[in-house]
């Protein structure tokens, strides 16, 4: 018998590998459960290499860029975040300015502000033939957690499908397995978005007859609960008439290439879906409200201001509405947003807050629905944190304006 | 057939001869073939490197040149499963095709001159071939996916795999112990 073994030694070790890792697929087919400590071995033996080198690279390539380009510090990461940054706040803010432009008669801004978003850089594809996924920087230590959607300034990139403790794996909008519920900007079709491996997707379960044109955008409608409405996905490519569903095809913005820095969205606000396209379109902007006409109550001078976007202003605010209670945010409850504090959100005092016409302008008046005051975020540097909306944003709450002060 | 195969066949048990490699070689040569594979294709011109499966011929060296069938196979289950962690797929998919692969190579590699550039070439299609097959089967079986099998793309990747592989091969020889 020893001898035996002995002899069918190899056959034997093969068999029993094979049968060991058979029973280990059965198993997580049956359960639909996953192996996570061997991926976590895994991940965590190679993400900090690949971190040191994708550090190492960008060092070196920002030196060698510093000393050879005159736009060299132009091309710095921290200025590519921070322009990122820029244009995904840019971007929320023109969809807000269409809005407030189709509703004609309301001369404010809706009283929302983006989601709550951190910055993570990509530090590695992920393995397999037929799989489309990401590794970023950051993990459970971050905050980041399962399902959490992943997006660009141009769009939708993915969803976080495993977290580690300082790196999650991000399935791409490409591959095959991903999904998500999506609304045409112009006639406002609904599906599902699919990927197919390729750079094309397709969008699923539109009935024969529902109109969508090609070159047509497309973006997220928030039903699926993991991206907030109004992040642009794509533009269709083609669209074909079935039987029973349409064919439909679309190119997502945010699979082009891939990106070198994302954003998690940690805390997700819907949007409203822009009329206007997202980007590459000149979008008429009004004068500031918070110009030099003294618009914020017309009785305070104004002073001079060096944050940049209405989002920042709005941050600024809430930051000066904490301060005034002696707020630590991140700490407690949330302070109280309705108090009137002069200069900031009630007339009668110079101040930094500049009299924009945000949420926390429009004191007593916010929607109650999904209001709360822990909602708001102060941001602070980078780590693609923005300001986020106090309530649930909705058109119907769209407030007019009487001479340019939202009235309460 | 005389004078050629005896130049790609062992015919003598003395030829059979186990390469032998520093340790820090087998650490460190899969955690770079892994980190290539994972951190290359974020480049836009290097994207193609996602379909070089670096894992597979560093497994295919060490099984061939080890000349052992249970480390050829150990070589493979662990470099396939850590390819499965990296993947969105079930643990075992990868580590079953490569466990098969390193078994295999290790068999061949008993039986031919494994350091013939031909038989390397040759061994790298076959195997390319084979541990790519045996992944759609298990997708179609184990996962129910509706998958093909593109021939012709696998065709030329196996091609690109087997010159990929000679180029390889040669530099790890490099490493050798001198015996």
């Amino acid at each position: 018998m020893e001898s035996l073994l002995h002899r069918y030694r190899n056959i034997t070790v093969l068999f029993v590998a094979i049968l060991a890792q058979i029973g280990a697929i059965a198993w997580q087919v049956r359960n639909d459960n996953d192996v996570p400590l061997l991926r976590i071995w895994a991940v965590s033996a190679v993400t900090p290499v690949a971190t040191a080198i994708e550090n190492l690279r960008s060092g070196v390539f920002g030196v060698a860029s510093d000393i050879f380009s005159s736009h060299g510090r132009e091309e710095s990461r921290a200025v590519r975040q921070e322009r990122d940054r820029l244009r995904l706040e840019n971007q929320l803010l023109k969809n807000e300015l269409a809005e407030a432009q189709k509703v004609g008669t309301l001369a404010g801004f809706q009283a929302h502000s983006p989601s709550r978003m951190l910055g993570a850089r990509v530090i590695g594809t992920t393995t397999g033939m037929s799989t489309h996924s990401v590794l970023i920087d950051r993990g459970s230590f971050s905050g980041v957690r399962k399902g959490m959607a992943v997006v660009t300034p141009d769009g939708i990139v993915g969803k976080v499908l495993e977290v580690y403790k300082f790196a999650s794996q991000v399935l791409s909008v490409t591959d095959p397995g991903f999904a998500a519920a999506v609304e045409s900007q112009k006639n406002h079709t609904r599906g599902v978005v699919k990927g197919q491996g390729s750079g094309n997707e397709k969008i699923e379960y539109v009935p024969a007859g529902q109109k969508v044109e090609k070159g047509e955008i497309f973006y997220t409608s928030g039903e699926d609960r993991i991206f907030p409405r109004g992040m642009p996905v794509g533009r269709v490519t083609s669209v074909e008439d079935g039987p029973v569903f349409q064919n439909i095809y679309l190119q997502a913005f945010a699979a082009e290439a891939v990106p070198e820095e994302v954003f998690v969205i940690v805390d997700p606000v819907h949007q409203e879906i822009p009329d206007a396209p997202p980007s590459d379109t000149p979008v008429f902007l009004a004068p500031d409200v918070s110009g030099p006409a003294g618009a914020s109550g017309g009785t305070g001078p104004q002073t001079p201001t060096t944050i940049g976007t209405q989002a920042d202003k709005i941050v600024e605010q809430y930051r000066q509405i904490g301060a005034a209670q002696n707020h630590v945010y991140g700490e407690g409850s949330a302070p109280n947003f309705n108090i009137k504090v002069p200069g900031v959100n009630a007339p009668g005092m110079p101040a930094g807050g500049s009299g924009f016409r945000g949420a926390a302008a429009v004191t007593g008046s916010l929607p109650a629905r999904g209001y709360s005051g822990g909602a708001t975020r102060a941001a602070s540097g980078y780590s693609g944190r923005v300001a986020r909306s106090a309530s649930g944003y909705s058109p119907a709450a769209a407030r007019p304006a009487t001479g340019g002060v939202i009235p309460r | 057939m005389g004078s050629y195969a005896g130049r790609i066949l062992v015919d003598d048990a003395r030829q059979v001869r186990r390469a032998r490699y520093p340790l820090w070689v087998f650490f460190v040569v899969p955690l770079v073939a892994l980190l290539i594979q994972i951190y290359l294709p974020l480049f836009q011109t290097l994207r193609f490197m996602a379909k070089i499966d670096l894992p597979l011929l560093v497994t295919i060296y060490f099984a061939l040149m080890r000349r052992s069938q249970i480390r050829g196979l150990t070589i493979g289950l662990i470099l396939g499963v850590a390819q499965d962690s990296f993947s969105r797929f079930y643990i075992g998919m990868y580590g079953l095709c490569k466990t098969m692969v390193g078994y295999f190579s290790a068999s061949v590699g008993l039986q031919f001159d494994v350091e013939h550039p031909f038989v390397r070439m040759l061994l790298c299609l076959v195997f390319y071939f084979f541990h790519q097959f045996l992944y759609w089967v298990l997708q179609r079986a184990v996962l129910d996916q509706a998958v093909a099998f593109d021939f012709l793309g696998e065709g030329i990747l196996a091609v690109v795999h087997a010159l990929i592989g000679v180029a390889l091969f040669h530099f790890l020889d490099k490493l050798r112990v001198p015996e």
